[in-house]
């Protein structure tokens, strides 16, 4: 047997039961390979349950910086019995299985190309920790000693995390140390010079930080000034609200203690969005954070805030569909839900951050561009993005930029009106008009705002022209928001690439390096990582440059590519679907080998041009 | 708003503490039926801000969906108005007072767009204690879509379909009561003189104040056989008494013999005197109050007037501890944090 022998560049799989403070363990680990400067990119995959049902944490370690998923296991710690033969299966021919070996393997347990780590987890804690409530989650710190020696990790940056966790509670920190040690010299005296993989301090993270999506989202709110959060609970965007309550509570108090925001819990989502909507009618910046099934019910809110033209954020961090699908998994199945959400003719601004760098610009960004097409802007992020740690640099607010709030006229405006004034009239062409705010005047710029059809002085109407004319406003008012939305991310060669690949939000780690992959094997494609909806005059460009284009995406049906064909109306054959469905972020191998099994189906025989 | 009344007015139409007339308090035309008690509820409602010296830029008129809804664009034409989607206004108004606790948000809606669609919204509207005016303007039947039965009409009460309601009748008020409101009063469309004083204590109490109005449609639920029709309320409804209304600065010049009236001091210092009479309860007690409601839903009486009122209560803006100016009136400077603070919060990302 040939064992894997590789340094900072692995994969490896924690297989646990939810509940047992696996996570908080496996972070640790993760945490301190992001400490000893190596590029890690840690993803829970986790059951939509509170205990008892099994969970995996895998940990990618790539020196070379490579932070989508690999595909495959190099190094797995089979902790939990309901999945250990498939876990045992799953490993990597070259690998190492640890599992605990206060049970014996059974028999069928016979693979003779993976090293197994036996290490008697469960007795070692029966034997050393008094207290039985603690003994499930210290084993788990038990197994992460282990590892640090098997992997010849620097073992201080395990109990400085553990002594920074627990500072407010040093208490807690020397039983988890103990544990961390027992792990470690048991490791050291039974397996010595066994596993093959190590972790080597490295320089390949400077100032760089370990957060989740869904915080930097809340923070980008913070930033634009956002006030008004109306949500209601649903994986995976809960934790965006409750990020930006945990902020506004530090950052956003006056001088009395009071709040500057107010975030409220809704009875469901249509008033959540409702909400949201309701304080940006009357001026602050509000925003709600959901998920699918919230989507569909936001429905009916997305149709008015659009038809009235209240400048709106909507968050939504996507899970797998449809219906209550797999609520915590992740997916980017709503493209074509939310760009054409509500009844009637709509469509609406998407913005696809593709990590938490532009979790918190995109969000940031995305209350300037609401206010200035008065319109909703809906950022499409995941589970993968939003609840995962990711690596990346962190984000400078520019403390001279000043929110553009769009039209709207103060008072001091209405007072010296000159030229007839109506919220719907729109007098520079750009299909966007001037907005006023309740309570500015006393006698100018009072208007009625309503959802059913409504002339340019904002009174309702049935008249046909009327109506038309406003459909057709909101169109040029389309054009305008092409030219402000995020343009997408281009990357091309010297003019040899063969065929092009579109990729949007968390695809991109994974498809960048699928693409590298298949550049080593000679197989050359050009990238357009999609940022914003609707699309600009580049998205068109690209796509005709190239006889085949591959979209990759993580859904069923193509979504992204359906949007583009109708769009830009796109010659469907020239748009090749790579889809990933599973729930599982999406990884590099799986795309480059799709790829490569879509060209050996169209290859022509002499092995010409894509 | 097209209205057709001409712009003249007489110069010495009454004026308020404001220097307002009436006048500035009316809308657009009402395209509502003939005879509508909605039209009632207007006009009350115009009568009440006027008499209140509300300045009408001050106000946010909020509404659902259906022909109460509709009302809003006929009173009021100097405040912002959001005629909303259906039972869906207590969201857009809690979003909306959030946004600036300095406006008087006055809600209508009717009682499908309350008991039925609107169900949920009303129900946490009310339990989350916003402090706004909540109009119901009660038919008992849809209007706009031809008579249907509303989740409001009365078992066994028959509209111009003909057929006798067989579903239980939802009480709005009880309901309200049972939710926590700090405020909860029953009127009729047809009774101005309590109508009006109902919708300015309802205006002056801080929190979510529920006003239940009886307003028969007279296209479709006005028939003889209907317990929502002009005539039935007007034979079976009971005032739980009459009150004075002492606005703050007013110097009291009525005398009370002891006993005989419950004060219940307001928000802003104003007084409502209750005249106890025959159907008097203490109206500060939520079981008194259901157990009147309860004790003449038995006898088929409609029983009108204050019904419960709780001064004590925190609105939402209490509850939610938000800063004293009105949020939409916060600068960047006082939202937003700076790069030094973000690069501090990193910190703990390392």
């Amino acid at each position: 047997m040939k064992k894997l022998t590789r340094v900072n560049d692995f994969v490896i799989r924690f297989a646990n039961v939810n509940g047992s403070g696996s996570a908080s363990a496996n972070n640790l680990f993760a945490k301190a390979v992001f400490r000893l400067g190596i590029p890690v990119s840690p993803k829970n995959i986790f059951p939509s349950n509170i205990q008892g049902l099994p969970t995996w944490y895998e940990v990618r370690v790539s020196e070379q910086g490579y932070l989508g998923r690999r595909g495959g296991y190099d190094f797995i710690v089979a902790i939990n019995g309901q999945t250990l033969e498939k876990d045992y299966d799953d490993l990597l021919p070259g690998g190492y299985f640890l599992y605990d070996s206060t049970r014996a393997l059974s028999d069928h347990f016979k693979r003779r190309d993976i090293t197994p780590i036996g290490i008697p987890l469960t007795d070692i804690c029966n034997r050393e920790i008094k207290n039985p409530k603690l003994r499930p989650l210290l084993k788990n710190i038990l197994y992460v000693g282990a590892i640090a020696f098997l992997l010849d990790m620097d073992f201080s940056v395990l109990t400085d995390s553990i002594t920074k966790q627990f500072s407010k509670k040093p208490k807690l920190a020397a039983p988890n140390i103990r544990c961390l040690e027992l792990g470690f010299n048991y490791a050291s005296e039974h397996f010595k010079d066994v596993c093959k993989l190590s972790v080597k301090r490295s320089n390949k993270l400077s100032t760089h930080i370990l957060m989740d999506g869904n915080s930097a989202t809340a923070l980008g709110a913070v930033y634009a000034g956002a006030t008004v959060a109306g949500w209601y609970p649903i994986t995976p965007s809960t934790s965006v609200i409750e990020s930006f309550d945990t902020f506004t509570r530090q950052y956003r108090l006056d001088e009395t203690g009071k709040r500057k925001a107010a975030i409220i819990q809704a009875e469901d989502e249509l008033s959540a969005l409702g909400i949201a909507v309701g304080a940006a009618w009357n001026g602050v910046r509000s925003f709600t954070a959901t998920s699918g099934p919230g989507i569909s019910l936001m429905n009916e809110l997305l149709g008015l805030a659009y038809f009235t033209e209240i400048p709106v954020v909507l968050v939504n961090v996507q899970r797998a569909g449809p219906s209550t699908g797999m609520p915590t998994r992740t997916q980017q199945s709503d493209t074509l839900a939310c760009a054409y959400a509500s009844h009637g003719d709509t469509k609406h601004v998407m913005l696809f951050p593709s990590n938490p760098t532009e979790c918190f610009e995109m969000a940031a960004d995305s209350f300037d561009l609401a206010e200035i097409l008065q319109t909703p802007v809906i950022l499409m992020s995941d589970l993968d993005l939003g609840m995962n740690d990711h690596v990346c640099l962190p984000m400078v607010w520019d403390d001279s930029r000043q929110y553009n709030r769009g039209k709207v006229l103060d008072r001091e405006q209405l007072e010296t009106l000159t030229k007839d004034w109506g919220r719907y009239l729109d007098t520079d062409g750009d299909g966007i008009c001037h907005r006023t705010y309740p309570g500015t005047h006393p006698e100018k710029g009072a208007f009625f705002t309503r959802g059913s059809s409504h002339d340019e002085h904002a009174v309702y109407t049935e008249d046909n022209d009327a109506y038309k004319r406003c459909m057709e406003r909101l169109t040029r008012k389309w054009q305008t928001a092409r030219t402000l939305v995020p343009k997408p991310r281009i990357k091309t060669d010297d003019g040899t690439a063969a065929g092009g690949l579109i990729l949007y939000g968390t695809t991109a780690h994974a498809a960048y390096e699928a693409v590298e992959m298949l550049g080593k094997k000679g197989i050359a494609l050009d990238t357009m990582r999609l940022r914003g909806f609707p699309f600009q005059d580049e998205v068109c460009d690209f796509i005709d440059r190239y006889g085949k284009v591959f979209v990759i995406e993580q859904n069923r049906d193509g979504q992204m590519r359906t949007l583009l064909m109708n769009e830009l109306c796109l010659v469907p054959d020239n748009l090749i679907s790579i889809t990933h469905i599973d729930g599982t972020p999406i990884d590099a191998r799986f795309i480059s080998q799709s790829i490569e099994t879509e060209l050996s189906k169209t290859q022509p025989p002499k092995g010409g041009a894509l | 708003m097209n209205s057709r009344r001409p712009a003249f007015r007489h110069p010495d139409l009454p004026k308020n503490d404001l220097g307002y007339t009436r006048r500035d308090y009316e809308g657009g035309d009402s395209t509502l039926c003939a005879g509508c008690g909605h039209d009632s509820i207007t006009n009350g409602i115009i009568q009440a801000c006027f008499e209140l010296s509300i300045e009408p830029h001050r106000v946010a008129k909020l509404s659902g969906i259906g022909c109460s809804s509709k009302t809003p664009a006929y009173f009021l034409n100097k405040s912002h108005g959001f005629n909303t989607v259906h039972g869906r206004m207590p969201a857009i108004a809690t979003g909306a007072n959030m946004a600036n606790r300095d406006l008087l948000y006055i809600g209508v809606s009717g009682d499908g767009d309350t008991a039925s669609i609107g169900m949920g919204q009303f129900v946490h509207v009310a339990r989350r204690n916003l402090n706004m005016v909540y109009i119901v303007m009660n038919n008992g039947c849809y209007g706009l879509t031809k008579g249907q039965d509303s989740a409001t009409a009365d078992k066994g009460s028959s509209s111009r379909k003909g057929r006798p309601n067989p579903f239980e009748a939802i009480d709005l008020c009880e309901m309200a009561v049972q939710l926590g409101a700090g405020f909860v009063a029953r009127g009729f469309s047809g009774d101005k003189e309590q109508l009006v004083p109902l919708l300015k204590a309802a205006i002056l109490h801080k929190g979510f104040a529920l006003v239940d109005v009886i307003s028969p449609c007279v296209t479709f639920n006005n028939t003889e056989t209907s317990t929502k029709s002009y005539h039935w309320v007007r034979d079976h409804m009971e005032a739980s008494g009459t009150f004075d209304f002492i606005p703050e600065r007013q110097e009291i010049t009525a005398r009370y013999e002891e006993g005989a009236t419950q004060s219940v001091a307001l928000h802003d210092g104003t007084v409502i005197h209750l005249h106890k009479s025959d159907n008097a309860f203490d109206v500060t007690q939520r079981r008194a109050a259901i157990n009147a409601l309860e004790d003449h839903r038995e006898k088929g009486q409609i029983l009108t007037g204050i019904l419960h009122i709780n001064e004590t209560l925190q609105d939402t803006h209490d509850i939610l501890e938000t800063t004293d100016k009105p949020l939409n009136a916060l600068t960047q400077e006082e939202l937003c944090p700076g790069n030094q603070t973000l690069q501090q919060i990193f910190e703990t990302y390392r």
